[in-house]
């Protein structure tokens, strides 16, 4: 045994190192795939550069303090969106105060009480997935079709805009935190019961804080899709000229998206400049949240 | 070595199937009759074992004989596994631990586990020690001194003193596994089953978890489920010897106790054929 393994390390190898041809790496096969994948990435790039640019360029001199402090004008000169920062704001706030807990919650019990044989249980999973699929204009319907039951007459209020959102950003939340509570090693369950620990003890004192992290990622991401929302909000009918600022759950509203739109449709070339400047804050408001996202993520994230 | 064990003792003599073991003068636990299920998978069958106060028993044999299956059937982990059952009596201090009425939370409360892999929660040295007895309500004077206290019991009050409110993922593997005895001993439990606690360490930190486990002997009776024949004859008090039977109709491989004895007896005059081809490394 001992001899002959001696034996094939002095002599010759069986295949020789030196093939005489290019190295695998660089022939033609892998460059192109490597080529092809770049051209996808530079395609990728070039729009949201040119997006970013085109947006900069037409809006950049209507970008100042009076875009954050004023309201809409019948001039474009005079015009702010102060209304529609301040609308965005108290809807995503709002939705945010509505969906994490009852998205929360509902992974909680999917992910850790549920029984995931029963037939009721694997309907409801399959469900969530299919709800983040839905078009948002449909969670519009929803919440006016909501609204319209419970007889209330002005639907543009802000309490009914977060109501359509919350619908819509639900599942994303709900898949979110799932993934987040999976991610908990079932070592670290298997030692909090072992203590002695209830199922309702360890869920709540070690499974939900070790996935803060993932649900705070999640979150942040899926609210961030609500505030570049216009389409179930334009069904609530919040494409209403507002003069005043947002002061409650039950005040009319605009938002950033719709006053966009409000402007891009105008025809003088004035509001298209505004409407590229409020575009700027959103795109910085989305960066912002994304950004807080990433670093929550890469800040917090546990390695066991 | 050649006897059968037709030639042993009476009370040594391993039976067709489960085993007499030697006599336990203070039993803590005692395993009747059990089987352990999975669905229809029988994966362990008619185990009789004893385990004594202060003692060290170490439950050997090949993988997929149903060993760590048994030890997670003692503390009621089991119920955690879905379709898991015991069929029988683990009777401790001599009630039924599956009795009616009796609460999986209290008996893994009084019957402690360590498990293979180290897993301190993600919290610091200190709050990973005083989430037990926190969440059991178990009623303490001084959370300090209950800390040191376990810390000290599992030799690592030394090494952390300084810095009990890091983090316990910065611990190395040996000491965060003195970290999980320490949390187990923290609520005062009379039984510590440990499921290979030393599988993922190197053979220094084994050593002190070894010497750990021979003093922690003194106040605790200790289940030790090993893969490693040396560490059960250097550790334990009475081994048993597990193997995988396979079934002749459905080739369905499952546990039985073959055969229950000091270790003394296990390692130097084993009874049955089985044991000794397995010690003596023909198989496993």
């Amino acid at each position: 045994m001992m001899r002959s393994l001696q034996d094939s390390l002095a002599g010759a190898p069986t295949m020789p190192l030196k093939t005489g041809e290019a190295p695998r790496e660089r022939r033609p096969g892998p460059l192109i795939f490597l080529v092809l994948l770049w051209l996808s990435l530079l395609i990728a790039v070039v729009f949201l550069v040119t997006l970013i640019v085109n947006i900069v360029l037409e809006g950049g001199s209507r970008f100042g303090l009076a875009l954050f402090t004023e309201y809409p004008a019948s001039s474009p000169d005079r015009a702010g969106a102060r209304p529609a920062i301040l609308g965005s704001m108290w809807v995503i706030g709002t939705t945010a105060v509505l969906t994490i807990p009852v998205g929360v919650a509902a992974a909680v019990h999917l992910e850790e009480f549920a029984d995931k044989r029963h037939w009721f249980n694997r309907a409801i999973e399959l469900n969530v997935q299919n709800l983040a699929a839905v078009p948002s204009i449909v969670y519009g319907l929803l919440a006016l079709a909501f609204l319209s039951l419970l007889g209330v007459r002005d639907k543009n209020i802000v309490i009914g805009g977060a109501l359509a959102l919350s619908l819509l950003i639900l599942p994303v939340i709900i898949i979110a935190t799932r993934e987040a509570i999976r991610a908990v090693p079932s070592e670290i369950r298997d030692g909090s019961l072992a203590l002695g620990a209830t199922k309702w003890q360890t869920t709540w004192r070690q499974v939900l804080p070790a996935s803060v992290p993932g649900i705070a990622t999640g979150s942040i991401i899926a609210l961030s899709r609500a505030l570049g929302e216009a389409a179930p909000l334009l069904l609530l009918g919040a494409l209403v000229f507002v003069s005043f600022d947002p002061n409650g759950l039950l005040s009319g509203f605009t938002t950033l998206p719709i006053q966009i739109f409000n402007w891009t449709g105008r025809p003088q070339e004035g509001f298209h400049e505004l409407a590229a400047a409020a575009s700027i804050i959103l795109l910085g408001l989305l960066l912002l949240m994304n950004g807080l996202a990433i670093y929550i993520r890469n800040r917090y994230q546990k390695r066991w | 070595m050649s006897s059968s064990a037709d030639s042993a003792p009476m009370h040594l003599r391993a039976t067709q199937s489960g085993a007499v073991g030697p006599v336990v003068t203070r039993p803590v636990m005692r395993v009747e009759g059990v089987d352990v299920y999975y669905g229809d998978f029988r994966a362990v069958t008619d185990v009789n074992l004893e385990f004594g106060l202060n003692e060290i028993t170490a439950l050997i044999g090949p993988s997929g004989c149903g060993k760590s299956t048994l030890l997670r059937s003692l503390n009621r982990m089991n119920d955690l596994i879905d379709g898991a059952r015991v069929e029988g009596e683990i009777l401790f201090h001599g009630e039924n631990i599956y009795g009616k009425g009796v609460d999986p939370i209290e008996v893994r409360r009084r019957i402690g586990m360590v498990f293979q892999k180290p897993n301190p929660f993600p919290k610091s040295i200190y709050d990973n020690i005083a989430y037990g007895p926190r969440v059991t309500g178990m009623r303490v004077d001084s959370m300090d001194d209950l800390v040191e206290e376990s810390l000290t019991r599992a030799a690592l009050w030394d090494e952390v003193k300084d810095k009990l409110k890091q983090s316990a993922l910065g611990l190395s593997g040996g000491q965060q596994q003195r970290l999980c005895i320490a949390r187990a001993i923290s609520v005062r439990p009379d039984v510590i089953l440990m499921d290979e606690p030393c599988a993922s360490l190197d053979p220094i930190a084994t050593m002190r978890i070894e010497d750990l486990m021979q003093e922690l002997r003194e106040q605790y009776t200790i289940v030790i489920v090993t893969h490693n024949m040396q560490q059960a004859a250097r550790v334990a008090d009475r081994t048993a010897f597990f193997t995988a039977q396979v079934s002749e109709g459905t080739g369905a491989r499952t546990g039985v106790l073959v055969e229950y004895g000091t270790t003394a007896q296990i390692f130097e005059d084993p009874q049955d054929q089985r044991t000794e081809d397995y010690i003596s490394g023909r198989f496993g």
